[in-house]
């Protein structure tokens, strides 16, 4: 198969898939395209898309990739759909969520201690926003709840995985001697990485 | 009066030591703890005087603090062959603590960035965000607006306070001062003439006793955890202004 079919292949199963399109699951559908020249094709697509005068856009989100509409559509899209404007999450949970991310899986003492306040209401919460998820217990006296981010957590910062976070600051100087390593989800190659919306950065 | 409100929902311990931190513009790994540990235990006397039910934690830190300054006071000991005093310095566990705080609220603060900019963006299967379940709606006209955090209501507050004329008057307090009626007030204000907003002194304007300034404090406190209203002020140490929280309707008729 040409490069181009290809191409137009992947672009509508991105159109149907209703969620961030893993390059695993393209496999099992285009099963003579080895994973490397898939995840190239789909680049060039995202890059085709930012080429050209268009309403979407591809994201690489939560572990695969997907169709997206332009923030600055965000207008017309609210009036097409009458959608509530969500409320953003607070301050402590924020804090709360980049905790467990960095530090997952991870028992509520733990955040407890590093945010020096009591953090149940808050931990209740992202449960039930479902951008925490428990994973088992922790095997110490009690056995403590573990919790980490799940993948709606990646989807609603448009992360591509956890290790497209930014770096801890003075914190990853400061557990240097730990070998304290952050990073949970490893990059599968060494490729160019193209962050779905990088926050503009003053 | 028996309003309380709980303190821990708002801000804890920690961000209490890095707003005295940063008001002071001292140096974190170099702490002052005579000047930090006065001014906090001042904050509590303070949140005492607001009604704020301060929670276990923020009198664990008072503590804290004034054990480490205590030390501080000590002669160091002198022991053989240490030299290096690094190592004793009684701030040190809660300076790393403080710096490990700091960075993760860094990374939450990037994490609410990219919110914002994930707000607006829509996919297919996309459902309301996961943290629509409160449905409240605002409408962001004032980007250059930063969000107040309670430490800064409570300064604010102080000025007010100790701009106070110092004089005794006999506290004649009429029964219908209540935080449940000035909140009403506060909404009617707001929506007769506050379409840009209204500082807080506007909002203060008419209160003379110490007692009516504590009401309006935690009525707005009520208000903002209610998001009925926000706080938000244009850069740090400004003129800190009440907003009302935009309607869903107005929000939807853009």
């Amino acid at each position: 198969m040409e490069d181009v079919e290809i191409k137009i292949i992947l672009e509508a199963l991105l159109f149907v898939s209703g969620e961030p399109l893993s390059v695993e699951r393209v496999k099992n559908v285009l099963e003579d395209i080895d994973r490397g020249k898939m995840r190239n094709l789909l680049w060039d697509l995202q890059h085709e898309y930012e080429m050209r005068p268009s309403g979407l856009r591809i994201a690489e989100v939560a572990g695969g990739f997907q169709l997206i509409t332009r923030p600055e559509l965000a207008v017309w899209i609210k009036k097409l759909k009458k959608v509530k404007q969500s409320t953003r999450l607070s301050k402590p949970s924020l804090e709360t969520l980049a905790i467990v991310a960095y530090k997952q899986p991870i028992v509520k003492s733990e955040i407890e201690d590093i945010r020096g306040v009591d953090s149940s209401g808050v931990l209740k919460g992202l449960l039930d926003k479902h951008l925490i998820k428990i994973i088992g217990r922790k095997d110490v006296p009690g056995k403590p709840i573990l919790y980490s981010t799940t993948k709606e957590f990646l989807q609603y910062f448009g992360l591509r995985d956890i290790a497209d976070l930014p770096t801890l600051k003075e914190f990853s100087d400061l557990t240097v001697e730990e070998g304290g390593d952050t990073s949970i989800v490893e990059h599968e190659e060494d490729a160019p990485v193209i962050l779905p919306l990088e926050p503009t950065n003053p | 009066m028996s309003y309380q409100i709980k303190l821990e929902a708002f801000e804890g311990p920690l961000d209490l030591l890095l707003h005295l931190i940063k008001k002071n513009e001292v140096n974190i790994y170099d702490i002052p703890i005579s000047l930090i540990t006065h001014q906090y235990l001042e904050y509590i006397e303070l949140m005492k005087e607001f009604n704020l039910e301060i929670a276990g934690e923020f009198l664990l830190m008072a503590a804290t603090l004034t054990y480490i300054k205590s030390r501080m006071l000590l002669p160091q000991e002198e022991k053989a062959g240490v030299d290096e005093l690094e190592e004793d310095d009684p701030r040190a566990e809660l300076i790393r603590k403080l710096l490990e705080y700091k960075s993760f609220k860094e990374v939450a603060d990037e994490l609410g960035k990219r919110e914002e900019i994930w707000r607006d963006i829509f996919y297919q299967g996309h459902e309301p965000a996961p943290a629509a379940a409160a449905d409240v709606t605002e409408e962001d006209k004032e980007e250059l607006m930063i969000e107040v955090g309670i430490f800064e209501l409570i300064d604010a507050f102080r000025d007010v306070l100790d701009r106070l004329p110092d004089k005794k008057t006999l506290d004649i307090i009429p029964e219908e001062l209540t935080v449940r009626g000035r909140m009403t007030a506060i909404i009617e204000r707001l929506e007769t003439e506050g379409i840009n907003g209204l500082t807080l002194y506007e909002l203060l304007d008419n209160d003379s006793t110490k007692r009516s300034i504590v009401v309006t404090f935690l009525a707005l406190l009520e208000l903002a955890k209610m998001r009925v209203i926000r706080l938000l002020q244009v850069e740090d140490r400004e003129t800190i202004r009440v907003f009302k929280a935009e309607s869903e309707e107005k929000a939807e008729g853009i």
